[in-house]
């Protein structure tokens, strides 16, 4: 289980959560929502411990990750996985390379045995034959799925994605939808998402939760949010320029 | 007015403190985690080649005209007051003491260093160092160890062959341009030259070595604000880094060459 408590942070200055508080029960599907800037990547980093709060605690499976050293951090990493927005693949290695160096740093495996594994995690995001290219020859599309074969190497518990369907054209962005309901349900994973993309986040949520300055201001399943009353989600969701949500330069 | 001098003094420090504070964090950092298993020996010798052995053309280049330069305004200089057969001598200790360690490490710097804040700094906009965090490798080890470990090998080893080449540069313009006699000139080349000499310089090109490798990585590693940063980071590395050989250089030497 997941557990942000009254997580504050601030980057010179600038605060950009103001005390979310988020739960995400063993084998939930969840996505935040939010517009552009409105801190989900930051909340995201933070369930990872990539980004330690100023105020507020994180909790997976009752640890506390402000609690823990370098070495126990790490640990607690190995049970996650995480496709970034960009994909973030290492440009100086082989798609098989990217997708098993979770696997070289932490198991005893050898090379032939990695990139076997990492063959088959890439069949099972839809790519074959791929492995020994590099990042940089790689589609948009292609390299969000090598993330995610890279992201499930390791077999993690927990699935992060942050932004998983930015930058794709609609099919693509489908496709990749469908790859983490699929992720889901074959690997029985917890994950948590975080998109302004509505169509991906009805399509792969058991619940939604809107991210609203610095703090979760509704949350529900797809249903409940499609039919909030709450204003902010209804704008955002609606995908209104006007509303209770200002946007720099354009008025209420 | 004292309280705005204060204030101007505070801005004006702040950065460069906190800055320096961070250097010596990460070089801690970097200690603590080197000496901890797994060796990193792939990676280092990789960044061994690609800092030590890819910077040798342009070191070579660089030392033998030194040494060619050296030699031809020694010689019209000591000319004037008789003392030509010193030549040999000046561009021996002038190559091992001082130009040898210092030239190499302002041109690996110029090289490697910013290519070190280049990668790293694009690493970092592009999350690449975030995800390895995420799969929990530490990127000190994987990526600042090798890289600082390396130049501390690496730019000793290239000063000797500065030094070399740099002698054999002003051998060759001295005896086969300037007209002077070999054997004079190469025993007092060799008279005067001690192994302290040789000895210190490679200290100081160690230092170096671990000074803009560091600096370079701290650039990279901390770089913020996508393609700008990245250039910001690149600049930052080498005019940082030239700076701190330059004025250490000062000081190791005082300490040094008592």
């Amino acid at each position: 289980m997941i557990e942000l408590r009254d997580i504050h942070k601030s980057f010179e200055g600038n605060y950009v959560l103001r005390g979310a508080d988020l739960k995400v029960e063993k084998g939930e599907s969840l996505v935040v929502i939010g517009g552009s800037g409105s801190g989900k990547s930051v909340l995201l980093k933070h369930i990872i411990g990539l980004l330690k709060p100023d105020r507020g605690t994180v909790v997976i499976d009752s640890t506390d990750l402000s609690l823990l050293d370098e070495e126990g951090l790490n640990e607690i990493r190995k049970k996650f996985g995480m496709l970034f927005q960009s994909a973030a693949l290492f440009d100086s290695m082989k798609v098989w390379e990217n997708v098993g160096f979770g696997l070289k740093r932490h198991t005893r495996m050898t090379a032939p045995e990695i990139k076997e594994v990492a063959v088959r995690k890439l069949r099972m995001v839809g790519l074959v034959g791929i492995e020994d290219e590099m990042p940089s020859e790689l589609s948009g599309g292609m390299r969000k799925r090598v993330g995610l074969a890279r992201a499930i190497a390791m077999e993690p518990e927990i699935l992060l994605y942050d932004e998983p369907t930015t930058g794709l054209d609609p099919i693509m962005a489908d496709a990749i939808n469908e790859l983490i309901i699929k992720m889901r349900e074959k690997l029985k994973v917890t994950s948590v998402a975080i998109t302004h993309d509505m169509k991906s986040a009805y399509k792969i949520a058991d619940t939604i939760a809107m991210l609203y300055n610095g703090v979760i201001i509704d949350s529900g399943s797809p249903e409940e949010i499609q039919n909030t009353s709450n204003p902010v989600v209804r704008q955002f969701i609606e995908g209104r320029a006007k509303g209770p949500i200002v946007l720099e330069g354009i008025g209420k | 007015m004292i309280v705005k001098l204060i204030e101007f003094i505070g801005a004006v420090t702040e950065k460069p403190v906190q800055g320096l504070g961070r250097i010596i964090l990460l070089l801690f950092s970097t200690l603590k985690v080197m000496v901890r298993p797994p060796f990193e020996i792939g990676n280092i010798v990789r960044q061994m080649l690609e800092i030590g052995v890819n910077s040798l053309p342009v070191v070579l280049i660089t030392a033998v005209f030194t040494g060619m330069v050296l030699a031809l305004q020694s010689y019209t200089g000591f000319k004037r007051f008789g003392a030509e057969g010193l030549v040999g001598t000046v561009v021996a200790l002038s190559m091992t003491r001082e130009l040898g360690p210092v030239l190499s490490a302002l041109i690996v710097t110029g090289r490697a260093g910013a290519a070190i804040a280049a990668e790293l700094g694009t690493m970092r906009v592009t999350e690449q160092i975030d995800a390895m965090e995420a799969m929990a490798v530490n990127p000190v080890k994987y990526l600042i160890v090798p890289r600082f470990l390396s130049g501390m090998i690496m730019l000793p080893a290239l000063t000797v062959v500065t030094d070399i080449v740099g002698i054999v540069g002003g051998y060759l313009v001295s005896v086969m341009l300037l007209g002077a006699n070999a054997k004079p000139y190469m025993r007092a080349t060799w008279d005067f030259l001690e192994v302290q000499d040789i000895y210190n310089g490679l200290i100081k090109a160690c230092f170096f070595g671990a000074a803009f490798t560091l600096i370079s990585c701290y650039k990279g590693f901390y770089t913020r604000g996508g393609a700008e940063g990245v250039g910001r980071a690149t600049t930052g590395a080498v005019v940082f880094s030239s700076m701190t050989i330059l004025i250490s250089d000062y000081f190791l030497s005082t300490w040094l060459f008592k």
